[in-house]
């Protein structure tokens, strides 16, 4: 029982510090896509947010700092697709394409300037995200050890559910929101009330952008302590799946989510365990989110309007 | 009645001007990097073109660029028939692991035998991969760039469980697989390698490479099953309405785009992997074959070059460190080049609002001709 | 014939002198309009003439090249619609734009919307929608989906999402399009209130009827120039369309008397779903034979989509036959109708009939690329391909001429029309299907079509028609069948049918045949 309880806790704290990153750069996908413009570019921007929020940590010893920046990092690529897909016209695949090339480019370039190695500095214990209620729980009772493994969590992921509430709110239950969403199904409808959609887009592909650079700065100032090129590797598509699994609403997202984080945590109890081999275990997130499309989840309805253009007649 | 042409016309109706406009903007963008860092261009550059212009250089560039064409043509295969194969990752890596199975378990087969069997396996694997993704989309309508995602990392576990199986595994110490068989090898001979003076990798793979553009091409261009592919590609409402079954042809595009991945995963493991490590991350290569397809404009032909283009990066991209310039330099000139390709779109809507003035004028002139018929009745 | 129009007080629009250029080609070569209070004014052209241009320019969706746009006698600058809805003005487009998954209340309110603190009011917005829809007696739910509710109604809510923002001139493009005559009358009593309440109303039509029935006054346009304002009631229903078409029009098409044949389509106790998966067609039945027209009248949504999407094999049904000269083609697969003798020309030609990323001789042989001479042994014949593509551009007079590798999608829209009836004419089928074949084409164009339908019913072959234009169906078919809530509720002879009792029957007040 005590085992079982320690896993259990175990597997929960792994599900949340897996889902976090994710869920940021999810919310920031659904903002992006909801509004029309399809954002295969989170990977990149996410990398530029690590490896930015990294930087800015190490050098000015604030986290938080540093976690801000990352997301300004993520929101200037965010801004760049902004540019090419929204003001241009340009197709939004091809652009995401290309930022996913840009962003970790220019990132492990300018790591190479700053360390001379494709690796930041790691970062301190005061330099990391901090950790809510450490020690707090008392860890010789088992409850008390599954409180701490549990809710000892890095603020980052407070701030993230938070976050959800938040973008769900605005989603559904503001101006911008409805407005957005609007601009998403139907853009010209949105043009002759008024509503400038070219502005409305730009503006939620900024914000994609800048939710996954926080994502980005997630992974490589909590998980970890230092920015690498292996730090993002695929996340960001990963959090573009949860995306798509949760519909485009942000409630769906952390759905997605958190099932995908959680089966990364049972990956981490079953592969210390038990002796099923590793790679096999590894995979069971991905196994596990495909069959859950097929059994509860089925057709996703993409946003009439996304992936086109929206050209104004002048 | 003959106009001269609008320069608008000449640019954007040539899209291999676009792809040179957006080539000389990446360089120039690499340019701009290396004299912020302080470094200097015509050592970079200059680095980079003496190291893919000389014979040993070029067999390199060669032996690079066989995985990339033959990725980027799956994946250009994929845009003409309206799939988005994104999952191209994962048919190359089955693709790459089913040759090795073969390979290793075969190693007795004699080689003008286990050669083309290792390529039939790789295809049938990427092919596998494929039509599952698609047989999710058709019979659930699960979004295929979602399956595909989650299909890359399945492939990529597969291929890490079975490269540690023990029939499999490397007998030293090594994370990777047992070396593949001579007789599964695609390379030149030694004698030949080294009369000529070409990079110890070189191998026929190429030819293959070639082979399979010009394959590709045909069935696009000249066959029923391309018109097929490409009328549900482009509007499979029609298609239908035209008695096409689309669900077959989303599955047909997938089996052929996946088997193009995954024979490019058996091509990089004959000629130049040699074995398959137990990675810790994606190798990539089925991204790098979307860039090349871009690059390419998904034309057979284009891929080709841009996989050689490709290639010549990537392997002058790795002798830039011998003048401590960051390799990563490459990825922000391809990046560019990419991102300049999809902006260049603007030169197509300012064609498509000067054809649409074009076929008003053209309808009015029409009409008007109609109208001088009425009078003169 | 027209008379002085003379100004009594300040208009409360003024288009003076407009023209747009796109590019080389002026789709508004210096139009004047003037509208006063409380007038039914409407714009009278042919497809094409830039009226809806016109309006986009009035309603701040395009800049005018030059020319004056005032509004209460004051010169205003329209840069987007923000600006027309904050003159007073109006718009709803003839291809609605309402958000399909947003509610009513949500479509109605969207960019002037309620709100508490940061919050949307969505319990006021409610509030007024409910009150300003009695107001204006436009009945509508407040709490439903677009995607739900009936075409009539999504127009009510179109006037109500202008009314809402306190619309005094309203623009209403080509409004009846999709309406019964009942409907149609409904909507001009509305119109006649809303001037009442001292709104002014600018009605885009070609529907020459409904401008005598609701307009004080008719500027008529004609590629893309201004030819004159007229008071409606001095004017005739032909004096109007000899000015909308420079020429003396027919409306009458020449058809010879013939009996017909034997039995072609034979439609039995046919039951389908629509795409929500409510049941549409409740047990049609329907014949069509030989040599003659059969045109299918009704509103939009009583499953004459579906219908046709069962015979030719695009929607599976749930119960029924449909036998094409005997053979069950019931959920088959299209080609399978192909090849038993069902064509079709397609209500949504870029959707349906055309792939437009191919040449026009590709187009040509859609259904036909994998028979000889077209391909050989799987691989494409090019020159039989081309040859067929010169013969059919010349024979159906497909323009411009020489276009045989042209994309389908630079054509005109009656040339890609051309290009669909070339094919599926020469496709030589015993069921011809033509859906809309005419929407959305110029006078020219449309006596073209019809011309080519009534050839192939003259020809022996069985013509299914199904239209939105009670006019076109009056005018070609030989039996009027009336399809409501999913059932042929009439059969009736073409030249028996009058358009009261037809629309009645439409809007389900008819008895079962």
């Amino acid at each position: 029982m005590t085992n079982f309880v320690n896993s259990f806790g175990i597997i929960l704290f792994a599900t949340l510090v897996y889902a976090t990153p994710l869920l940021y750069a999810a919310l920031g996908s659904c903002f992006s896509e909801v509004s029309g413009v399809v954002n295969i570019g989170i990977e990149g921007m996410m990398t530029a947010g690590a490896f930015t929020g990294t930087v800015v940590a190490y050098f000015t010893g604030s986290p938080w700092l540093g976690f801000l920046c990352g997301g300004l990092a993520g929101a200037f690529f965010g801004m760049l697709h902004a540019i090419a897909t929204v003001n241009l016209g340009a197709d939004q695949t091809i652009a995401g394409t290309a930022i996913n090339m840009l962003g970790p480019g220019i990132v492990i370039m300018l790591a190479k300037i700053l360390f001379n190695s494709t690796d930041t500095v790691p970062l301190t214990q005061a330099q990391k995200i901090p950790k809510l209620f450490a020690g707090v729980f008392d860890t010789s009772t088992v409850f008390g050890r599954f409180m701490d493994n549990v809710f000892a969590n890095y603020a980052s992921t407070y701030l993230v559910f938070a976050a959800v509430l938040l973008v769900w709110f605005v989603f559904y239950k503001t101006r911008f929101g409805l407005r957005m969403r609007a601009c998403g199904e139907h853009p010209l409808a949105c043009e002759t009330l008024g509503i400038n959609v070219i502005k409305m887009r730009f503006a939620c592909v900024c914000i994609s952008g800048f939710l996954a650079g926080l994502g980005g700065a997630c992974v490589t100032m909590t998980m970890s302590t230092q920015f690498r090129p292996i730090s993002i590797v695929g996340q960001g598509f990963i959090a573009i799946a949860a995306v798509i699994f949760g519909k485009f609403r942000p409630q769906g997202a952390l759905l997605g989510c958190l099932l995908f984080g959680f089966c990364s945590g049972l990956k981490v109890v079953l592969g210390g365990s038990s002796g099923i081999n590793m790679h096999l275990v590894s995979m069971i997130p991905y196994v596990v989110t495909v069959l859950a499309l097929i059994l509860f989840v089925g057709k996703s309805r993409v946003p009439a309007a996304s992936g086109k253009p929206f050209v104004k007649a002048k | 009645m003959k106009k001269k042409k609008h320069f608008l016309d000449v640019i954007s109706e040539n899209r291999f001007i676009h792809i040179l406009l957006s080539i000389l903007l990446g360089f120039l963008v690499g340019a701009l990097f290396l004299v912020v860092m302080g470094l200097s261009v015509g050592a970079a550059y200059g680095r980079l073109i003496s190291s893919v212009t000389s014979l040993k250089g070029f067999s390199y560039v060669i032996v690079y660029s066989i995985p990339y064409i033959v990725v980027g043509l799956s994946v250009a295969f994929s845009f003409k028939t309206g799939v988005f194969n994104i999952g191209a990752e994962g048919q190359f890596v089955v693709g790459s692991m089913a040759a090795a199975v073969t390979a290793i378990l075969g190693a007795s087969i004699p080689k003008p035998l286990l050669i083309p069997l290792c390529f039939l396996a790789a295809m049938l694997a990427g092919a596998v991969w494929g039509v599952i993704v698609g047989f999710l989309k058709t019979k659930w309508g699960i979004n295929e760039v979602l399956s595909m995602i989650m299909f890359n990392w399945i492939a990529f576990y597969l291929s890490n469980f079975i490269a540690g199986l023990p029939a499999i595994k490397s007998e030293g110490t090594a994370e990777a697989t047992k070396n593949i068989p001579v007789n599964a090898s695609t390379l030149l001979s030694k004698d030949f390698i080294n009369s000529l003076g070409l990079a110890p990798t070189a191998n026929w793979g190429i030819l293959v490479a070639i082979l399979m553009t010009v394959l590709v091409w045909f069935v696009i261009e000249k066959t029923t099953l391309g018109y097929e592919l490409k009328a549900v590609g482009s509007n499979k409402f029609a298609a239908e309405y035209g008695g096409i079954s689309v669900n077959r042809s989303i599955l047909t595009a997938l089996a052929i785009s996946g088997a193009l991945a995954g024979l490019g995963g058996a091509l990089q493991l004959m000629g130049m992997g040699n074995r398959i490590s137990i990675f810790s991350s994606q190798e990539g290569f089925g991204f790098a074959g979307i860039v090349v397809a871009l690059i390419g404009c998904s034309n057979p032909f284009g891929v080709l070059i841009a996989g050689i283009f490709y290639g010549a990066l990537m392997y002058g991209g790795s002798k830039l460190n011998l003048e401590g310039v960051p390799t990563q330099l490459i990825s922000v000139i391809v990046g560019t080049v990419v991102f300049f390709i999809a902006i260049s779109v603007i030169f197509e809507n300012l064609k498509r609002l000067k054809t649409h003035a074009d076929r008003n004028a053209e309808a009015a002139a029409i009409k008007k001709a109609e109208e001088k018929k009425e009078e003169k009745k | 014939m027209a008379k002085e129009y003379v100004d009594m007080n300040t208009p409360v629009i003024e288009m003076r002198n407009i023209v747009k250029k796109f590019g080389d080609f002026v789709a508004n070569d210096g139009i004047n309009l003037t509208v006063h209070k409380g007038e039914i004014h409407a714009i009278l052209g042919e497809n094409g003439a830039g009226k809806s241009t016109l309006m986009n320019q009035l309603y701040g969706l395009l800049k005018p090249t030059s020319g004056d746009i005032l509004v209460n006698g004051k010169k205003i600058e329209m840069n987007n619609p923000r600006d027309a809805i904050d003159a007073g003005i109006g718009m709803v487009h003839q291809h609605f734009m309402l958000v399909q998954p947003f509610t009513v209340t949500e479509n109605i309110v969207l960019g002037t919307e309620p709100t508490k603190g940061v919050q949307l009011d969505m319990v006021t917005a409610r509030k007024n929608v409910v009150e300003i829809s009695e107001r204006y007696g436009l009945s509508i739910d407040p709490d439903a989906r677009i995607e739900d509710i009936s075409v009539g109604m999504q127009q009510r809510v179109e006037i109500l999402k202008a009314l809402y923002r306190g619309a005094d001139i309203l623009i209403l493009d080509e409004p009846t399009s999709s309406l019964t005559p009942q409907e149609i009358t409904e909507l001009i009593a509305i119109m006649h209130n809303l001037v009442k309440d001292g709104k002014s109303i600018i009605i885009i039509t070609h529907k020459l009827k409904e401008i005598k029935e609701s307009a004080d006054f008719c500027t008529i346009i004609r590629m893309g120039k201004y030819i004159g304002t007229v008071d409606v009631d001095t004017v005739t229903e032909n004096d109007l369309a000899s000015m909308m078409v420079g020429r003396n029009v027919t409306f009458k098409v020449d058809k010879p008397e013939q009996e017909p044949g034997e039995v072609v389509l034979d439609v039995k106790d046919l039951h389908c779903l629509d795409y929500r998966g409510i049941e549409i067609c409740k047990g049609l039945n329907l014949q069509v034979r030989r040599g003659e027209i059969v045109g299918i009248a009704g509103i939009d949504g009583n499953g004459q989509t579906e219908l046709v999407e069962v015979i030719t094999g695009l929607r599976k049904g749930t119960a029924g036959q449909v036998l094409v000269n005997g053979v069950d083609v019931f959920n088959k697969s299209p080609l399978f109708g192909f090849e038993h003798g069902v064509s079709s020309i397609p209500a949504d030609r870029q959707k349906h009939g055309l792939v437009l990323d191919f040449s026009i001789e590709d187009n040509l042989i859609l259904q036909n690329y994998e028979k000889g001479p077209f391909s050989k042994k799987k691989i494409l014949q090019r020159d039989p391909i081309f040859a067929h593509a010169t013969q059919s551009i010349e024979k159906y007079d497909i323009r411009p001429g020489n276009s045989e590798k042209r994309a389908a999608g630079t054509l005109s829209g009656g040339n890609q029309q051309k290009v669909i009836i070339a094919r599926e004419v020469q496709n030589n089928k015993d069921l011809l299907i033509a859906v809309n074949p005419t929407r959305g084409l110029d006078v020219g164009a449309i006596e073209y079509v019809h011309k080519y339908i009534v050839d192939q019913r003259n020809k022996g072959k069985a013509v299914l028609l199904v239209s939105f234009e009670l006019d076109e169906i009056m005018s070609l078919s030989d039996i009027i069948d009336v399809i409501f809530d999913g059932q042929i509720v009439a059969s009736i002879p073409g030249r028996d049918a009058n358009e009261n009792d037809l629309g009645l029957m439409m809007a389900g007040g008819g008895k079962k045949a």
